[in-house]
């Protein structure tokens, strides 16, 4: 290999090799990074917060991932009784398995041989943070938020998921105070596996209902 | 507030425009003068269009998730005839058909 860009090979040193410099993602000043610095530091020089407190809860909110969820949804697939008391009551239910879900209003939409459940939120980017973390990129971008809404099933073919045409299709908008829950289908052949192992197949985007849960 | 929709009332959500200054509307453009079908009442919120400015008046709003046919909200909808589209809606925008 001659090209120098290639950094499949060792090279030797040598002063004037400039490597492409990565743009650091934090290197413009924007006006709401301003905003957010200014009103930080106001309210921790008023002392009405502290640096430690704002540090812990950036860590909780980073600590919380589709694991969560996908232990609910496990739960859901094995306890018939749960799985009633988690679309009738979800805080309660949550709660049983000790996750808070905070101030969030959630509402669980089971999917079934004859519907298949997607969220959106067209207006910004409500999500089930809470229980799921933080949500992805494509959820927040225009595409898909204009997209599934008008066209969903070419939007879920795009994710590799086709739904039959004879089981509907519900979008749902996520966009005010509710916050969704997608419960996916239990796959077929996972009879014999254990609540852990079920939760070990349900990912983020199985939650969101842009795919259906699989074995492979 | 008590709920003044039932679950299945046909309504219709208004077609206005905010009044200016501008407020951070929760009814998205694309489901405006359509016709739909209360599917629950959620609960009683602030009114987020107040909210976002601060300004709190104690008043609540209820609001409603109301379903709408795929093929009754987008022209030439490509998908089952039956595919829905639910949607959070204050009572604000509701109007009685």
């Amino acid at each position: 290999m001659s090209d120098s860009q290639n950094h499949g090979h060792m090279h030797p040193y040598d002063p004037d090799h400039q490597h492409p410099l990565q743009p650091d993602h934090d290197d413009t000043m924007t006006y709401y990074k301003l905003m957010e610095s200014a009103v930080r530091h106001l309210l921790i020089d008023k002392k009405l917060i502290t640096a430690e407190q704002i540090r812990k809860k950036v860590e909780e909110m980073d600590s919380r991932t589709p694991v969560n969820g996908a232990k609910i949804v496990a739960r859901a697939w094995i306890d018939e009784e749960y799985k009633r008391r988690l679309i009738a009551n979800p805080k309660e239910a949550i709660g049983e398995l000790g996750h808070d879900i905070g101030p969030l209003n959630l509402i669980v939409l089971e999917n079934t041989k004859k519907v298949h459940n997607v969220v959106v939120c067209t207006l910004c980017s409500c999500y089930p943070r809470w229980i799921l973390g933080l949500p992805p990129d494509w959820y927040k971008s225009r595409e898909y938020r204009s997209r599934v809404v008008a066209r969903p099933r070419s939007v879920l073919e795009e994710f590799g998921t086709v739904i039959a045409s004879e089981r509907e299709v519900r979008v749902h908008d996520s966009t005010a105070d509710m916050r969704y829950l997608v419960l996916p289908m239990r796959p077929s052949g996972t009879e014999k596996m254990k609540e852990d192992e079920l939760a070990g197949l349900v990912g983020r985007d199985a939650m969101i209902g842009v795919v259906e849960v699989s074995l492979s | 507030m008590m709920a003044d929709y039932e679950v299945g009332q046909k309504v219709k959500i208004c077609s206005h425009w905010p009044p200016s200054p501008p407020t951070h509307c929760r009814t998205p453009h694309y489901i405006r003068g359509c016709l739909g079908t209360i599917e629950r009442y959620c609960g009683d919120f602030e009114n987020p269009e107040e909210l976002a400015f601060g300004r709190k008046n104690g008043r609540k709003l209820a609001l409603y998730r109301v379903r709408f046919l795929q093929k009754d909200v987008w022209k030439g909808y490509e998908g089952n005839l039956n595919d829905r589209i639910e949607i959070e809606i204050y009572e604000t925008w509701l109007e009685k058909v």
